[in-house]
């Protein structure tokens, strides 16, 4: 369970996050969503610790991540797995090697059981095939998916996704969510999604978001995200004439 | 404001230095790490040394012919002096500067690149230690790599000098054996490998940081290799009097 309380966060003069407090639970896809320039990545920076926020708490099972020692930082990063916007696969590295990084890294395995896990990963995300490319050999999709391989490689307890399928198409991008959704109820962990994607939100928002203005203007699931009152989130929801109509016909 | 800008650069470069020399994360991997830079920095850097130290041997060579003999001098003045000048300045002093230019452009937009797609914070998220994992082995490897750069650069001089003779016929071999061998100082070969170590650290060191400091896109990853560049070059300058004043009393 993360836990983030009165998060603080502000570039210069321009405050992008304030007073933010939130609670993700296990075995939930928390989604974040809001318009670009919203502030969800800084948001996902600062759950991380990518970026300091000046003020607030960043709770994970009770303890406070932001007065970590760089040892215990480490060590709690080796329970995240993080997909980024780009992917961010090594790109000096074979898309296996990629997997296999993490375990190298800090696995006490040996090289056999490592391999047996990061084949395991590949098949999972259905990439098994592609092992021996090199990142620049795949699709924008592949890359995605062989990225969600690296981030789950070392059975992490707390999986971050940034725009997991933004500039994929649809079909794509319901296969990634489904994806990130199997894996967090299987495994029971917890995880954030950033996303302004209407479909994700519609499939696999166990918790939702929404953020604007540097504030989270509303909470819920799936299940209430259409029937709500909140200007802000309906302009944001239904800003094309095509999903106003939908949600009228309803 | 210059100064206050220096010393801040100056500041960052020392923290991420003290972040680059902890122990690694897994030996394994900066074995492989390195043994990659090992060929990446310094096997690959071989044919450029030797074509260019072959050539500038035999230009020397020309030149001290052409420009120093004359009838009061002794035959052998050409060969003396093209080693002096191989030796004392060329080999350490000038190769470095051009490997600034191969290997510390080469670093910085490699990290550069790693660090404005994310692959460093990539890196981070895992837990790992990016700045030693990044930088350690490319130090490690140019460091290691850089006493046979060194010697070969001395050894493909020579040969130049010796082929000019041959081809164009303008001195003998013995009257060049002759000067290569007149008052010959090991001390001085041991200075040229202690000055380039000293060099091969700054390039890698300084190289690494303008890619790991690298904000923005890939036009700030190419401003930053060539302030790169400039800054080792006028670094190398820089040691390369100290050093030459400390090593030649
Ligand atoms: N390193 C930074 N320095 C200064 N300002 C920043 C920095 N990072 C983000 N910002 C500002 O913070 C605001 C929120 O940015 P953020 O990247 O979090 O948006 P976002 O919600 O993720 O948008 P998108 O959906 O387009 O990715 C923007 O106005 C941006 O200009
Ligand atoms: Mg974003």
């Amino acid at each position: 369970m993360i836990e983030i309380q009165n998060i603080h966060k502000q570039f210069g003069t321009q405050t992008v996050l304030n007073n933010i407090s939130a609670t993700f639970e296990e075995g939930q896809t928390s989604l974040i969503i809001g318009q670009s320039g919203a502030g969800k990545t800084v948001l996902l920076k600062c759950i991380v610790g990518l970026l300091d926020p000046e003020k607030g708490k960043v709770l994970y099972d009770g303890r406070n991540a932001l007065t970590f020692n760089k040892k215990e930082r480490h060590l709690l990063r080796r329970e995240m797995g993080m997909l980024f916007q780009s992917a961010a696969l090594f790109d000096s590295m074979s898309v296996l090697e990629n997997v296999m990084f993490p375990l190298d890294m800090f696995s006490t395995k040996t090289y056999n059981e490592r391999l047996k896990r990061a084949r395991f990963c590949l098949e999972r995300v259905n990439l098994l095939d592609a092992q021996d490319k090199s990142p620049e050999e795949l699709s924008g999709g592949m890359q995605k998916r062989a990225a969600i391989a690296r981030a789950i490689a070392l059975e992490p307890r707390y999986l971050f996704c940034d725009e997991p399928n933004s500039g994929l198409d649809p079909k794509t991008s319901l296969i990634i969510d489904e994806l990130i959704h199997g894996i967090t109820k299987e495994y029971n962990i917890t995880t954030i999604v950033n996303t302004h994607d209407m479909n994700s939100v519609m499939n696999i928002g166990d918790h939702i978001l929404f953020l604007a203005g540097g504030e989270i203007s509303w909470e819920g699931n799936k299940d209430d995200i259409l029937h709500t009152d909140n200007k802000l989130l309906n302009d944001f929801l239904f800003s094309s004439e095509i999903l106003r109509r939908v949600a009228g016909e309803k | 404001m210059f100064i206050a800008k220096s010393i801040k650069t100056f500041g960052s470069y020392l923290l991420l230095m003290r972040r680059v020399f902890a122990r690694p994360e897994s030996g394994r991997i900066f074995m492989r790490q390195t043994m990659r830079e090992i060929f990446q920095l310094g096997i690959d850097s071989i044919p450029i040394v030797l074509l260019i130290s072959f050539f500038i041997g035999a230009v020397i060579c020309i030149q001290m012919k052409l420009n120093i003999e004359n009838a009061w001098m002794p035959k052998f003045v050409v060969g003396y002096a093209t080693r002096e000048i191989m030796l004392l300045e060329f080999s350490s002093s000038i190769m470095c500067l051009i490997l600034a230019g191969k290997v510390g452009s080469n670093i910085t937009s490699e990290i550069g690149t790693m660090r404005v797609t994310q692959q460093i914070d990539a890196l981070e998220i895992m837990g790992v230690n990016s700045a030693n994992f990044l930088i350690m082995p490319k130090v490690t490897a140019l460091i290691a790599m850089i006493p046979i750069l060194v010697i070969f650069s001395i050894v493909a001089g020579i040969v130049g000098a010796y082929a000019i003779g041959f081809f164009t016929g303008i001195m003998t071999p013995d009257d060049l054996t002759c000067g290569l061998q007149y008052e010959f100082q090991q001390w001085y070969i041991w200075c040229s490998i202690i000055k380039a170590i000293f060099f091969a650290y700054i390039i890698t060191s300084v190289a690494s940081f303008y890619g790991y400091t690298v904000e923005g896109g890939s036009i700030e990853v190419g401003k930053a290799s060539t302030d790169s560049v400039v800054s080792c070059s006028a670094l190398i300058l820089f040691a390369d009097i100290v050093l030459t004043q400390l090593l030649m009393q």
